[in-house]
């Protein structure tokens, strides 16, 4: 097998896992947004246009809560807003890569591709251009099918839930599932710990806007708390 | 309900935004570094937004009228617990719907 060929099959292994976790969280999104009054077309716009979960989910969250547009907008970008350190990693290893594949890479920088391609580009300094691109493309093709087609499932089931599956909860069991194995360390505790109490404190703020003074706050006292540690080595 | 001309907005702006985030440097090359204390803060996003989005439906949810529920609280608390003990978000979610369930058919 050729090289840039098994960059491609280990890129492809190495998100086969991540792509196991997509699938529910895909179904999830399909089952809230047809809850929250999405038709199933318009779940679907939404999920390839975005491709980006747990914005999607901040975004229904704030707009039930009839949120302005700015606001919406505000809080589900700022989910994102993680991508941009996504960005700054990869691109030194992309830098002969044309332009227009660049541009198609950006669409697919998602949380797992990333994980996934920044571990290998930096364990195999050696890697040709192509191999590189060809890992990226490999850690790209089982999870967005997955994920597609599981926000399908999920909008077209979405209707048939009954209540007493209490599905209202499984947002906070998901973004609490995924945020739990990420306090490792005194900063990330705090800034949790801070967002949580801040939101709670805030909450009669109007439309969300307690969450977003809440999270900067957090965000600062976390970066505060790391600088601090870091100083103190 | 969902105000559609909000929606029509939301979508394509949000696609917007998030195409130029993950764009940015990819796209540009841009080899400036990001100032520190920026790539700092933005280690910490995850951990500040999306546990303080969730919380007052923990506390207070919608499903109960706003009632706290023992049996949210303690699904909320069971998730949270696995998750920083297995460092696996599969086990957290499924010890929080496990407890979740367990705690509605009990109460």
């Amino acid at each position: 097998m050729s090289p840039v060929r098994s960059a491609y099959f280990r890129g492809l292994r190495a998100s086969l896992p991540f792509t196991v976790v997509a699938i529910p969280f895909g179904m999830l999104f399909g089952v809230v947004s047809t809850e929250a009054g999405l038709h199933v077309w318009e779940t679907m716009v939404f999920t390839i246009a975005v491709f980006a979960g747990a914005s999607q989910f901040a975004a229904i969250q704030t707009m039930q809560e009839q949120a302005p547009v700015v606001i919406v907008l505000l809080t589900a970008l700022a989910v994102n807003l993680r991508m941009l350190m996504y960005s700054v990693a990869l691109a030194p290893h992309f830098g002969t890569t044309p332009l227009w594949l660049r541009a198609v890479m950006s669409y697919f920088l998602v949380d797992q591709t990333f994980a996934t391609t920044i571990v290998e580009v930096e364990k195999n300094p050696r890697l040709t251009q192509s191999e590189k691109v060809a890992f990226f493309f490999g850690t790209v093709t089982p999870i967005v099918p997955a994920w597609f087609a599981a926000a399908l499932a999920g909008a077209i089931v979405g209707r048939a839930v009954p209540p007493e599956w209490a599905l209202d909860f499984a947002l906070p069991i998901t973004f609490l599932g995924m945020v739990a194995p990420m306090l490792r360390s005194l900063p990330h505790v705090a800034a949790a710990a801070t967002g949580i109490a801040l939101s709670l404190a805030l909450a009669w703020m109007p439309f969300g806007t307690g969450l977003l003074v809440a999270a900067s706050i957090a965000m600062t006292v976390g970066a505060l708390l790391d600088a601090w540690t870091e100083a103190r080595k | 309900m969902i105000d559609r001309s909000t929606l029509y907005i939301v979508i394509p702006a949000l696609a917007l935004g998030t195409y130029l985030i993950r764009f940015s440097f990819l796209g540009t090359l841009g080899n400036r570094p990001l100032p520190a204390w920026l790539t700092r803060a933005l280690k910490f996003t995850a951990v500040a937004i999306l546990p303080a989005l969730v919380a007052p439906g923990v506390f207070w949810p919608a499903a109960t009228n706003g009632q706290t529920d023992p049996a949210r609280l303690t699904a909320a608390i069971v998730t949270l617990a696995v998750g920083i003990a297995t460092r696996n978000t599969l086990a957290a979610i499924t010890a929080g719907a496990v407890a979740l369930y367990a705690m509605l058919a009990l109460f």
